[in-house]
């Protein structure tokens, strides 16, 4: 029996360029891993430039857990190992030859998943964070659905037959309950976890929003959260012995010349996947992800970055010179609230949105503009307050633990004050992190 | 580019650092982003952003205002020529109010914006837009005779000591507009109160049988039942009056149908909380009835029929403007309708049975702003110890 959730609070923003059909396979000629994107452990790199790796060897481990590893997605030469300010790395690259499996020499279902690279993409609740080896979950969410703006499939069509297998896997993690989110019209159906049918508008997709309709986390407690991608990744896995790291990825955004589904390498380079994506002479903003949550990179040198799902490519707009921008009465300029026009026009059809902050930073000014987009049981301003005075003990009480940065992306969104809450909350859950 | 921008764009570097007019740089910021909206894109987290900024927020309330104001601005020319007798065109009577109601409407604006403007340089913020609705609110909520001399310090008192000592705008707990009405009140009461303060003769001399009290004010000092309300020029007032707003008073709030169409505009926009206006009008209609059905001859105040009640004075254009500052009131859901009903009912409590004050609701309000954050407080509370339950079961 599937459980269904009704979430009342949130908004599906309407952004043009949508990527429809089937994905077309594309071949990416250099793949780079970005430790950066698996927060919680500091990644040591294990590979130098030359170095021959197969797909599925490990690239990085972590220091804290040697165990766990970021994986090369192919098989193939290392190119690079390149650095940032003060060395710091920021990718490693890897030339794909050869298609050569890594083979694993274990039974231990942590220790596949460890060694496979799987376990850096899932994350845990609290603090966000790649899971702490040391601890039992008390539940798994497994989300089969992103509802962020144009968001393309969780689960690559390719393995989806994978995931029931995987399913079963988790339970074997964890004493309590694996939960798989879904939206009605999947037709995911599974006895190998509970099914949660998630109706309402976005954040439904956000695992913390799932956990906090069916039990939020409280102090001293761990959720393993995890897409349903992965899982499947993981029953391929153990089905198969290897693990298909292609990931499915939408183009998309109004700026994307022709909107549309790609199958490739997890890393692959953009310079590959964006080719004739992007127009030229126009100052673009490409964001690996959706336009909440996802990451600002460069086309010409970056690669697809976690969780491998989504390029969104929208105006820069620094140039647009908008005279009295307060007093226009454009019907193309998105607000939900009523103060201009663009209601008249539906706010249902598809709106153009550039990077603009479209106003100054100021304090917190409206009240109430944050909740009707925060489907949680906590009150956001006041743990926004908590988290701009350092607060711990008040960022507990308040529930910070239930939180992750991309649960204040609609807020963030709609805020009038302009505010950075999801660099906030990302600081505030590394600083109580590194003190607990 | 348009040569407009060029050329702003050409003196940027002079109020920039190490520039001539550094000193006067917040001043250049608030005019450049007056005229353009910046062209700041996000630098982290979510990469769009709704359109809605803090500018439009405040010029939305003070379009929210213009209905009252033009009204009250006509209400200052009308009241004029009904006390001195003279028969002219509405647009004459509008044009008087507007020439009587200007100074204030300036003196306030310089004052307060001038600090604004000298506290952001000090502290190297932007200017905040905060006083673009309390410089309006200001003069529409005190009489029109009052001098521009007393405004003026009333103004630096209320933006100094209410506003910028505690971080500027979104960081004050008392409402701006309110406090300033507040410090004339106690600081000149002889000019607040009283018969020859709410209507600007201009010099001229008033017609047999002038009063400028307004309705408040001669119900507060009224003996005996059945009292009857009387116009400048001597005719009774009824009910149409109170509601139209033809009725002396503090200029900008004695219509209620344009405090309803500013209403409307707040509500549709979701610039105020509905549940803090219907709150307060629902505890101003319930202590109403009360009063009523009490019916204490020893305060005549509270014996007005209750829809009436609601009409006088600035009960109404207090719940609509005032009471929804959303940085002076309660920020919780729940919180706003507690706060939203005491304000009702303190008001009109006032009202009635303090006879040193014909008007309660300025003093309703201020008192509940300080008594918000402690509403919010339980309220978040709650929502704390819900979730230390949780975690003890």
């Amino acid at each position: 029996m599937a459980r269904e959730i009704n979430i009342k609070k949130g908004l599906d923003i309407p952004l043009e360029g949508k990527a429809e059909g089937k994905p077309e396979p594309i071949k990416s000629e250099l793949v780079g891993i970005c430790p950066d994107d698996f927060p919680g452990y500091t990644w040591k790199c294990d590979v130098k430039p030359g170095d021959t790796v197969a797909k599925g060897s490990p690239l990085f481990h972590a220091k804290e857990a040697e165990g766990i590893k970021l994986v090369s997605p192919v098989a193939g030469s290392v190119e690079e190992i390149r650095r940032g300010e003060r060395r710091k790395i920021l990718a490693v690259t890897v030339k794909p030859g050869e298609d050569v499996y890594c083979q694993l020499n274990t039974d231990s279902l942590t220790e596949k998943l460890k060694l496979s690279g799987l376990w850096a993409m899932m994350r845990q609740r609290p603090f966000d964070v790649v899971p702490d080896d040391k601890t039992e979950p008390r539940d798994i969410f497994v989300t089969a659905f992103d509802s962020s703006p144009l968001a393309g499939n969780v689960i690559p069509t390719h393995i989806a037959e994978y995931l029931e297998p995987g399913l079963e896997a988790l339970k074997k993690l964890t004493k309590g309950t694996v939960y798989l989110a879904v939206r009605p019209g999947q037709g995911l159906r599974t006895k190998a976890a509970t099914v949660l049918d998630m109706i309402g508008p976005h954040p439904a997709g956000n695992p913390g929003v799932q956990i906090a309709a069916v039990a939020p986390v409280n102090k001293g407690e761990t959720v393993w959260t995890v897409d349903a991608g992965t899982v499947a990744r993981l029953g391929m896995l153990l089905k198969k012995g290897y693990c298909d790291y292609r990931a499915e990825v939408a183009i998309t955004g109004p700026a994307a010349l022709k909107p549309k589904k790609v199958l490739t390498e997890i890393g692959a380079s953009l310079k590959d996947i964006l080719k004739g994506e992007l127009k030229e002479d126009e100052s673009l903003r490409v964001i690996s992800g959706n336009v909440l949550t996802g990451v600002k990179v460069d086309p010409e040198t970056d690669f697809l970055r976690y969780p491998y799902r989504q390029i969104t490519i929208i105006e820069e707009g620094d140039h647009a010179d908008e005279f009295m921008g307060w007093a226009s009465m454009n019907p193309k300029k998105f607000s939900i609230k009523r103060t201009f026009p663009a209601f008249l026009r539906g706010l249902e059809k598809p709106f153009n949105f550039d990077a603009r902050l479209k106003g100054g930073h100021r304090a917190m000014i409206l009240s109430g503009e944050l909740d009707k987009v925060f489907p949680f049981d906590i009150y956001p301003e006041y743990l926004i307050k908590a988290m701009m005075a350092g607060d711990f003990d008040r960022m507990e009480k308040l529930g910070i633990y239930e939180v992750a940065p991309e649960d204040f992306a609609l807020p963030e969104f709609v805020d009038t004050s302009k505010q950075e809450l999801q660099k906030l909350t990302r600081e505030s859950l590394e600083r109580l992190r590194k003190d607990s | 580019m348009s040569k407009l921008k060029k050329k702003i764009d050409s003196m940027k570097p002079m109020f920039e650092k190490g520039g001539k007019y550094h000193a006067l740089h917040s001043v250049f910021d608030g005019f450049y982003t007056f005229l353009y909206t910046p062209n700041e894109t996000s630098s982290s987290g979510v990469h769009i952003h709704d359109s809605n900024d803090s500018k439009r927020t405040m010029i939305t309330v003070v379009l929210a205002l213009l209905p009252c104001c033009l009204f009250g601005m006509w209400n200052v020319g009308y009241q004029h020529h009904l006390a001195t007798g003279e028969c002219v065109g509405w647009l004459a009577q509008f044009f008087y109010g507007l020439w009587a109601v200007l100074p204030q409407i300036l003196t306030a604006y310089i004052v307060g914006l001038g600090i604004e403007f000298i506290v952001a340089q000090l502290r190297g913020h932007e200017i905040q837009e905060g006083f673009l609705v309390s410089g309006i609110l200001i003069p529409m909520i005190c009489p029109v005779s009052t001098p521009c001399w007393m405004l003026a310090v009333a103004v630096a008192f209320a933006v100094i000591f209410a506003k910028e000592v505690f971080g500027g705008t979104g960081y004050n707990f008392l409402n701006v507009a309110l406090v300033t009405r507040a410090f004339l009140f106690f600081a000149y009461p002889s000019k607040m109160s009283g018969d020859s303060v709410f209507v600007s003769l201009g010099g001229s001399t008033p017609v047999d049988g002038y009063s400028g009290a307004t309705p408040l004010g001669q119900l507060a000092t009224a003996t005996g039942e059945n009292v009857q309300i009387y116009g400048v020029d001597g005719q009774i007032l009824d009910f149409s009056n109170l509601f139209w707003g033809t009725i002396p008073g503090s200029w900008g709030e004695t219509s209620t149908f344009c405090i309803l169409i500013g209403a409307i505009i707040l509500l549709a926009t979701g610039m105020a909380s509905w549940k803090i206006i219907l709150s307060a009008f629902l505890g101003g209609l319930g202590m109403s009835y009360l009063g009523c059905a009490v019916g204490n001859p020893a305060y005549p105040v509270s014996m007005v029929s209750p829809i009436e009640q609601l009409c006088l004075g600035g009960f109404m254009f207090a719940i609509v403007f005032m009471a929804t500052d959303p940085v002076t009131s309660c920020r919780t859901e729940t919180g706003k309708w507690i706060y939203g009903f005491l304000i009702g009912v303190l008001a009109m409590t006032i009202r009635f049975y303090n006879t040193g004050y014909p008007e309660g609701a300025m003093l309703a309000v201020l008192l509940m702003n300080c008594f918000a954050p402690l509403i919010d407080w339980c309220v978040v509370n709650s929502n704390i110890r819900r979730r230390m339950k949780r975690l003890a079961v």
